[in-house]
């Protein structure tokens, strides 16, 4: 495993649209709920909990079944492999990217984890926005690393999407829960910032706090990746779910959630 | 203590509904009550206080196809700690093949408990489902103790919804402003049938009554609130709304 390429997924700076999402803080500080760093870092740690282990926990299962394409094989590197076309006569290439399209038993596994997603996302904002991001990590992923195999669904939630970025980054399932983690807690922890006007070193502190939670939850997610999907965790943030239908709602808003 | 109740509901052939088995162990006592407008109604009676650490309480219910079953509980469930401690677990099973209105009284947890309640719901094809979950954040004026409500609810070919929610010493973040903030209620209400609205209904600014995302006839009301009143206020709003029940 590169340590260099788990930056490079993790870097809120690669192109797949994260910054035009606050991970709800934008509803949040609307409802008063979030003003300070105080009440951030409150929101920070419930959502972390909640969202972020339900990302994490996906994003190692999808990870873990799209390695087994060959994706995140010794060697493989930064060019994952689709299957033999010799052995499947479905595959085909994909009308998106001209990559690999499997359908096989790990393409079936990463279906049943996108409607695990969609099952656990009680708000329809926020499944369209889990949704958009998806499909814009798997763009940028696929220009990034030719010859990524791409699952059957087209547009899947963002926590699959960053496990097969992360299969065909040469990552492993430990890793793309870290980047799913990691990556909902700065999102929100910089859309605050943006927001609120808050002290960009006490935020990034709340961040740094956090940072141990992020590898426990890694550790938690990639020891589930083979569970069957009903058993994985599906907590809950009521208010993140009403919030995000609310803020669907305004006519000007700075973040798409 | 351990327990077991069980309920069978048959279409009786005429358009009403016939209660074949109503079985229960204390303090899982279930009780006819009703018979109107088709549908059979059942209240659990509390037969002790409780849950009490160590528990292990399982109901298990059953609608056959035209049948119509309405559960209900006569109080609020007080999930309570035991000396030594121990988890209590209350396990509902249903499988709905006819129409099932689950409403029983919240659960209140009580400071110290440690209290699960699963449920799995399985709907066969063109099943109708009301299914109600609420749980208090202790008594007035205490912390709440440990409690976690894990739901499943699985159609004919794929799971609908799955829901937990968790408060508690142990979930250090269940006040996060992202999860219940300042709430002493919070609750959910699943509606899956022709009367499930396919649009968002905002309800207050801490409810909202939302489509789901895996069947056509799917939806649910979340929602948080001071206390269980303007809790059960927002939820049955849905009710009234759309189902006229």
């Amino acid at each position: 495993m590169s340590l260099s390429t788990l930056l490079v997924l993790a870097d809120g700076r690669l192109p797949a649209g994260a910054h035009a999402h606050s991970g709800g803080v934008e509803a949040a500080v609307a409802a008063g709920r979030v003003h300070d760093l105080a009440t951030l870092a409150s929101f920070l740690r419930g959502r972390t909990a909640t969202a972020g282990l339900l990302s994490a926990t996906f994003a190692a299962a999808t990870c873990a079944a799209w390695c087994e394409l060959g994706g995140a094989a010794p060697g493989a590197g930064r060019r994952a492999r689709g299957p033999d076309p010799g052995e499947s006569p479905d595959a085909k290439p994909n009308a998106d990217n001209g990559g690999p399209h499997p359908s096989s038993a790990p393409d079936a596994r990463v279906s049943a984890l996108d409607e695990g997603v969609d099952v656990r996302t009680a708000s329809p904002a926020l499944r369209v926005a889990s949704r958009a991001q998806g499909r814009a990590l798997l763009r940028a992923v696929t220009r990034i690393w030719p010859g990524t195999a791409t699952p059957a669904v087209a547009a899947p939630h963002h926590p699959v999407a960053v496990g097969i970025a992360a299969a065909a980054a040469g990552l492993g399932a430990r890793e793309a829960a870290l980047v799913a983690v990691y990556g909902g807690l700065t999102g929100a922890a910089s859309a605050a910032v943006r927001l609120l006007g808050l002290d960009p070193f006490g935020v990034h502190a709340l961040v740094a706090d956090l940072a141990p939670e992020c590898d426990r939850i890694a550790v938690v997610a990639a020891a589930r990746a083979d569970d069957p999907v009903d058993d994985l965790p599906a907590g809950s943030a009521i208010l993140l779910d009403v919030d995000a239908e609310q803020h669907a709602t305004w006519e000007v808003r700075l973040f798409a959630s | 203590m351990r327990a077991e109740a069980r309920v069978v509901a048959e279409a009786d052939g005429r358009g009403g509904t016939r209660l074949t088995t109503v079985h229960g162990e204390p303090p899982l006592l279930p009780r006819r009550t009703g018979h109107r407008a088709g549908a059979a109604e059942v209240h659990l009676v509390g037969g002790a206080a409780g849950p009490l650490g160590g528990d292990t309480l399982s109901l298990h219910l059953e609608v056959g196809p035209g049948a119509h079953l309405v559960v209900r509980t006569v109080a609020a469930s007080l999930a309570q700690p035991s000396n030594p401690p121990a988890p209590s677990v209350l396990t509902v099973t249903a499988t709905v093949h006819g129409r099932l209105v689950y409403l029983p009284e919240p659960t209140v947890a009580v400071d110290g408990c440690d209290h699960h309640t699963m449920s799995i719901v399985d709907l066969g094809d063109g099943a109708e489902l009301l299914w109600r979950e609420e749980l208090v954040t202790g008594r007035h004026g205490e912390p709440p103790g440990d409690l976690c409500t894990t739901t499943t609810i699985r159609g004919a070919a794929r799971t609908i919804l799955r829901h937990d929610l968790a408060i508690g010493p142990r979930t250090p973040t269940w006040n996060s402003p992202a999860v219940l903030h300042d709430a002493r209620a919070a609750g959910t209400l699943v509606i899956v049938g022709p009367q499930a609205p396919a649009r968002t209904v905002l309800m207050s600014p801490t409810a909202a009554l939302m489509p789901l995302g895996n069947h056509p006839n799917a939806a649910m009301i979340s929602a948080t609130a001071p206390d269980a009143p303007s809790l059960r206020k927002a939820l049955d709003g849905a009710i009234g709304y759309h189902t006229g029940t």
